[in-house]
């Protein structure tokens, strides 16, 4: 073949040969920047290696209101009967005031997802448990109603199902007699997502609510946290809880 | 010879014999479960399914619940998305009721799932009352 | 001088019996419907909520629990301990402490958001829960007790009575160290979290059980006709005022502590004083009229020589027992999580305020179902099996009992 012809091939070899490096790499890339929680391969189990964590900035979340309530009702379809006392409240705002000062601060309470989960300890059945990763779920087909881990919850973020249930969103079943709380939204973190009131947050207040692994050192919450001391709710409790709080002061 | 458990055994047999002939000439009520409104076939065999359904999904919710593990064939949520058939109880909107239900009223083997799983893909208000489908 | 102690049924269904087995056939059917129309509609029902999960029922699930573990004590000390004078009622204190505990248990199960996983319950345990423990332990308990009793009633097998009675002694103080030990291991609630709720639940099984073996023990008496000498009952009833003596030490340590505890002062203060119909249970309800006003009867000369001072005594020391654990179960949760200590806390209801709570008639029908399914089953029970011995007169049980002086001949022969 001639001179020409045999560039030609080389070219088209070259630009395939670019072509399938690029395509290659270019997944790669993607997930090294921007995504926060990259999806695990579908098909494998969760593993320790990932710990999630979520950090709440109380200097910022004043102008959160109820957004991140609203959020989590919307994406987990719990609702209320208009009875505050036996209504779910998968994460509520709470007000904490010095009474020696009059200050205030806004606190949005959900489950704590604890490394030493109290309701986990205490549930008869196994219901009540920790995954790998570190989410505290109730597993629904196994609870049988017995509210312990209510009694035990130090924080008062377990909620009961007084009545029965219709209009379920399909990624969150939810039912009459059993116990239920903030899931971290874990089926979105199995997407790869964030929890749904971090996202509702970072729209409302920025930097109010951070979500991330708390065992990956680039982690934004793990950048954020960095050398702070960063408390945990009942913190001499020992119970080493996923979701931390800074900016008392 | 003759002895009551003799008579019975007998019976037994004359009973059993004769159900499949009754079943096809109408006299028996079977069960006839809405067909699925999307999809050729069923992820696995259908008679494969009717024994087996509850081993799959049990094996496929504790996948799920404990290792994270979503979006596998057989998961629940899969079977409501084909299987959901416009109800008339339930003002024409899709739920798995004329499927499930049929089957199970049939065999009076109480159905639990959708107590808290919705029996309406996507969610939505027009789900299975809680307590299963109407007996 | 004691003579060979002979059991029998108690025969015949006059109308008294009919009437008292009809009347508790009713109220458990009774609680049996609350508890189905709770768990058919759901808890939003009943007083329970988010912050008051455990409710009316609870209270008198576990006042049961307890007391059946008490109840086995006379069989205990006779068997364990030797003590021949309390063997002709060994039988009945094992069936009252069977009855108590499955009423105790079918209020609690029936309790449940979904009772009808109550196979899961029994099959599927987490080993780190004392919840789990102790359902563990009460069906044990059954089995236990059941051998025990086969092992008392069953001539051939009456050389492992003491065995037997060991193993149910040891038992039962396990059972119900862990009931107490429920509320004992929660670290979230400050009026729990604490290693003396495990004794206090020892001594409170004693007096409750105590209390009511007594009242069964009469009952049966004027029902039966069994001749019950002095002798037993002053017994019994001396043992009553020490049991209650114990439960009044272990509440007094428990809230001294609190009270000594300057970030457990709230919690002290609400039970012991500003606590509305928590302190007023407390101090008039358990201390008064449920442990020192039964002392004084139990004790005094006058009043603890009579039947019937005895019988108030107990039925006091019951009453004031469903008051102490409705403190402890409602009152505990009652009193506000202490989320951020020394700060004031506020949001919905769920945080920062004592929470509200009234029975609904639910939850005091299940809890009342259960107290009478358990007198119902002791009544059948001792028409059905020889459980009650024939007399319980003091010559009869006791062997240190002086036979009664014949009347000076002297006199006589004077007159």
């Amino acid at each position: 073949m001639s001179d020409k012809d045999a560039m030609e091939l080389t070219r088209r070899r070259l630009l395939q040969g670019a072509a399938a490096a690029v395509l290659t790499l270019a997944p790669g890339v993607t997930l090294l920047v921007g995504v926060e929680t990259s999806a695990r391969p579908a098909g494998t189990a969760v593993t320790a290696k990932n710990r999630w964590g979520l950090l709440v900035d109380l200097t910022k979340t004043a102008d959160l209101g109820e957004t991140v309530v609203a959020a989590c009702r919307a994406e987990n379809g719990w609702t209320g009967h208009n009875r505050p006392a036996s209504d779910p409240q998968w994460i509520r705002t709470v007000t904490l005031k010095d009474p020696k000062t009059g200050g205030t601060k806004s606190l949005p309470l959900m489950c704590q997802h604890c490394a030493h989960p109290p309701c986990v300890d205490v549930c008869p059945t196994g219901a009540s448990f920790k995954r790998a990763d570190g989410i505290v779920l109730v597993d629904r087909h196994i609870c049988i109603g017995c509210r312990y881990c209510m009694m035990a919850c130090p924080f008062g973020v377990r909620f009961f199902v007084h009545e029965e249930v219709t209009g379920q969103k399909p990624h969150m079943p939810r039912g009459k007699g059993t116990v239920e709380g903030c899931t971290l939204c874990v089926h979105r973190i199995d997407e790869g997502k964030k929890p749904a009131c971090v996202e509702a947050a970072a729209a409302k207040a920025p930097g109010a609510m951070i979500f991330g692994d708390l065992n990956d050192p680039n982690s934004e919450i793990a950048k954020a946290v960095g050398r702070q001391v960063v408390l945990r709710l009942r913190g001499e409790l020992g119970l080493d809880q996923g979701v931390l709080y800074k900016g008392f002061a | 010879m003759i002895s009551i458990p003799r008579i019975l055994f007998v019976f037994f047999l004359l009973a059993a014999s004769g159900v499949p002939a009754a079943a096809e000439s109408g006299r028996t009520p079977v069960p006839a479960p809405a067909k699925a409104a999307k999809g050729e076939q069923c992820v696995e065999p259908v008679a494969d399914m009717r024994r087996n359904h509850m081993q799959y999904l049990e094996h496929e919710r504790d996948e799920t619940m404990h290792k994270g593990i979503r979006g596998r064939k057989h998961s629940l949520k899969t079977c409501v998305e084909c299987h959901a058939v416009p109800t008339p109880a339930a003002g024409g909107a899709k739920t798995i009721e004329p499927f499930c239900g049929e089957c199970h009223q049939y065999a009076a083997v109480s159905l639990d799932c959708f107590q808290c799983h919705t029996g309406s893909p996507g969610g939505g208000t027009a789900a299975i009352p809680a307590g299963g489908p109407k007996r | 001088m004691a003579q060979r102690v002979i059991f029998s049924e108690v025969k015949g269904w006059g109308p008294g019996t009919l009437a008292l087995a009809g009347f508790l056939a009713a109220l458990t059917l009774i609680g049996g419907l609350g508890a189905l129309i709770m768990e058919t509609e759901g808890h939003w029902l009943t007083g329970m909520t988010n912050r008051i999960v455990w409710g009316t029922p609870h209270v008198f699930a576990v006042f049961l629990i307890v007391a059946a573990s008490g109840a086995l004590n006379v069989a205990s000390v006779s068997s364990v301990f030797g003590r021949t004078t309390y063997k002709p009622l060994a039988r009945l204190s094992g069936v009252l402490a069977l009855s108590l505990l499955a009423g105790g248990l079918a209020v609690l199960v029936l309790d449940l958001g979904r009772a009808d996983r109550l196979i899961v319950a029994m099959t599927t345990y987490n080993f780190k829960s004392i919840f789990a423990w102790n359902i563990f332990l009460y069906t044990g308990f059954f089995a236990v007790v059941i051998v025990y009793l086969w092992m008392m009633m069953e001539k051939k097998m009456n050389r492992f009575s003491k065995p037997a009675g060991t193993f149910a002694f040891v038992w039962r103080l396990i059972l119900t160290t862990g009931t107490g030990s429920i509320f004992g291991f929660l670290v979230a609630r400050q009026a729990y979290d604490s290693a003396v709720m495990a004794p206090m639940f020892v001594a409170m099984s004693l007096a409750f059980g105590q209390a009511i073996f007594l009242l069964v023990l009469m009952a049966a008496d004027r029902g039966a006709g069994l001749g019950l000498g002095d002798g037993t009952v002053r017994r019994l009833k001396n043992l009553l005022g020490i049991f209650l003596a114990a439960t009044l030490y272990f509440v007094a340590v428990q809230h001294l502590t609190n009270l000594y505890i300057a970030g457990r002062q709230g919690v002290a203060l609400f039970i012991l004083a500003n606590g509305g119909i928590y302190t007023t249970l407390f101090w008039a309800g358990h201390v008064v009229l449920g442990c020192l006003a039964p002392m004084a009867l139990v004790f005094h000369p006058a009043t603890g020589s009579t039947r019937t001072g005895v019988a108030v005594a107990s039925a006091l020391a019951v009453l004031g027992g469903i008051a102490q654990i409705y403190v402890i179960i409602i009152g505990g949760q009652a009193y506000p999580l202490v989320l951020v200590q020394g700060m004031e806390v506020s949001g919905t209801v769920l945080d920062g305020q004592v929470a509200a709570y009234a029975p609904s008639a639910y939850e005091v029908a299940l809890g009342i179902g259960g107290v009478a399914l358990a007198l119902l089953m002791v009544t059948l029970a001792v028409k059905v099996l020889p459980v009650l011995p024939t007399t319980l007169a003091d010559e009869a049980v006791d062997p240190h009992c002086k036979p009664k002086a014949a009347p000076p001949a002297t006199e006589k022969a004077a007159a």
